[in-house]
């Protein structure tokens, strides 16, 4: 794929906005076999000389970002488009394109607009989708992955995650003037808002199943507890505030419950929290270290790492309880696993030769596959599609996002511009 | 390794003579006859009991001073070089009930962070068990991890890892 090979960068916040910490995705490897396809600047009517976004860059940067598509650069597009009247389809047949997207901006009042968007098979000469979607100027940006999501499934059957977000933290400063930040941002590293701020740790992010909730440990009292923060409010609460290790907070499929890690009883030990009444049942008894819970999306079973067997190593355990089943046996460390959505693979953090790479367990066969090439690569989080896994890196002695298809096929890597990034989740398809 | 058991040896031998000086000079005569002054005097007793342990944890001399101990990778274990000098801690606060101590447990950057954790908790606690053993009261501890969040030394290497792997000996008030 020649335009994707080497490092591209997209550079995708054209303007950094005060206050906004601007994430740039820069494509580290590509992948052969990406489908090609022409997205057409949008054609705007409405005061002013532009229209507020630039829907077509945001859609080809979310359709590259997915390592499935190939969008062709601006420099080479034929021809501007803006209704089906006007597609030439010879001009892109020869541009070896598969498909092109064309669409328009119109603004019907202050601040509203609608958007249109149509794809077109360029061989078969043929209309497959077309939507209008009305939208205030602060919703563009989602309307504009709405369309992603909407190509992605039309083209490959998959369940597009661009209209997702992440969440985050990040260190700036050192020493005693270390600052640390939670973060919710856009799957596209767009509009990051920070949703707490504290001058001790911030760890282990979790989104609720639907998304409107994180729960997270903080360090503030000089001591670990556990918080649950509305996402969209503000509002938070205390969950967990014993001695000792509070650490390690997991959802429940069902949203009633959290997975998550005490110490209270002498060496840390997963517990399950009710949250409506805080009542705890205990799951594991084992002098080693036990952390890390999981759920199984059926809710079934939680995978953890525990070192009983000399080595951290994930082990799985019936949620109503019962003996914990080792599941990894390839190399000597095996930790912090993420669930599949579909509950068939487990990403973790694996070393080799010293390495700290990002591995994923297929739960049938029992293979593990190495997919990253860092020495320091943890905190792997799945997509909801399950297509990618988003995890963090080191660049250059600085903490990075970067992701990775589950095929291994292609990387990418997202880099703040100040401080150090780390622990990335993503959210559930579900949003507020 | 070798680098690092040979400065883990020095140490120890700078606590163990540390520790032998200060049971017979006058620093040490020192600490009893307040000592003795505090439980005398009943309404003056909080001020001094204050005062008390500063006198040997404030003296760089003293191995009270040495407040770190370090840790192998994954591993849980106190390395015998610092067993005096964990055991001078435990006598210390054996000898002064009322002085609270925090251990704060650590761990270098590689790996999951919430692993990291246990792993610092684990390492606390290590530190703890001899505590007890020695006769601390169980009231007078309580045990922090930070896992990897708050490393001494920053860089990717060794040299700032065996730096990173380790319990503090935090002494409330000072």
């Amino acid at each position: 794929m020649k335009s994707i090979k080497g490092i591209l960068i997209l550079a995708l916040l054209l303007v950094a906005r005060p206050g906004m910490a601007a994430l740039t995705i820069e494509i580290t490897r590509g992948v052969e076999g990406a489908i090609p396809i022409a997205v057409v600047p949008f054609g705007w009517s409405g005061a002013g000389a532009a229209a507020p976004e630039n829907m077509a860059a945001i859609i080809a940067s979310d359709l590259s970002r997915s390592g499935r598509f190939e969008p062709l650069p601006d420099r080479d597009l034929v021809s501007h488009p803006t209704e089906a009247s006007q597609v030439q389809f010879h001009n892109w047949r020869m541009l070896n394109v598969d498909d092109l997207v064309i669409g328009q901006i119109r603004e019907t009042g202050p601040q509203q607009y609608t958007v249109e968007f149509q794809l077109f098979d360029v061989f078969r000469t043929k209309r497959l989708i077309g939507y209008s979607f009305p939208a205030h100027q602060s919703e563009l940006r989602r309307v504009a992955h709405h369309i992603s999501d909407l190509i992605y499934e039309q083209l490959t059957g998959g369940q597009g995650a661009f209209n997702t977000r992440i969440a985050y933290i990040t260190t700036t400063g050192s020493g005693t003037k270390k600052s640390y930040t939670l973060l919710v941002a856009d799957s596209d590293g767009f509009n990051p808002q920070t949703i707490l701020r504290s001058g001790q740790p911030l760890m282990s992010p979790a989104w609720s199943s639907d998304g409107s909730e994180v729960a997270y440990v903080t360090f503030e009292e000089k001591t670990a507890e556990i918080y649950i923060q509305n996402v969209a409010t503000g509002a938070r609460h205390k969950v967990a505030s014993f001695p000792g290790i509070n650490g390690a907070p997991a959802w429940s499929p069902d949203g009633t419950r959290i997975a998550l890690t005490l110490s209270r009883d002498g060496n840390p030990e997963i517990y399950l929290m009710t949250l409506a009444n805080k009542s705890l049942q205990r799951l594991t008894n084992n002098p080693a270290i036990d952390t890390e819970p999981v759920w199984s999306p059926d809710g079934t079973s939680i995978v953890f790492t525990s070192d009983r067997g000399g080595s951290a190593q994930l082990y799985r355990v019936a949620v109503r309880g019962g003996a914990a089943k080792r599941l990894t046996f390839d190399g000597k460390y095996n930790a912090g696993a993420d669930f599949s959505p579909d509950g068939k693979k487990l990403a973790m953090v694996h070393a080799r030769n010293g390495a700290y790479r990002i591995a994923v367990l297929d739960l049938d066969s029992g293979l593990l596959r190495v997919l990253t090439d860092g020495k320091l690569d943890e905190s792997p989080s799945f997509s909801p599609n399950g297509s990618m896994i988003i995890y963090a890196t080191d660049a250059g002695n600085r903490g990075v996002l970067a992701a990775v298809s589950v095929d291994g096929r292609f990387r990418q890597r997202l880099s703040l511009q100040a401080g150090n990034v780390r622990e990335p989740v993503w959210s559930p398809f579900d949003r507020q | 390794m070798k680098n690092q058991l040979n400065r883990l040896l020095a140490l120890a031998l700078v606590a163990l003579l540390a520790g032998c000086s200060s049971t017979g000079d006058t620093e040490g005569a020192d600490v009893e006859d307040r000592g003795t002054d505090a439980e005398g005097v009943v309404t003056s007793g909080a001020a001094d009991t204050g005062s008390f342990p500063g006198a040997s944890l404030d003296d760089p001399n003293s191995s009270l001073s040495r407040r770190v101990i370090y840790f192998e990778y994954d591993s849980i274990e106190i390395v015998s070089e610092d067993q005096d000098l964990i055991a001078a801690h435990a006598d210390h606060l054996a000898n002064n009930p009322n002085q609270m101590v925090s251990l704060e447990g650590h761990g270098d950057e590689r790996g999951s962070r919430e692993y990291n954790i246990g792993l610092g908790d684990r390492r606390a606690q290590s530190v703890r068990r001899v505590f007890e053993l020695q006769g601390v009261s169980p009231q007078q501890i309580s045990i922090v991890s930070y896992g990897e969040e708050k490393p001494t030394a920053e860089g990717h290497s060794e040299a700032a890892w065996r730096l990173n792997r380790r319990v503090e000996i935090v002494y409330m008030g000072y």
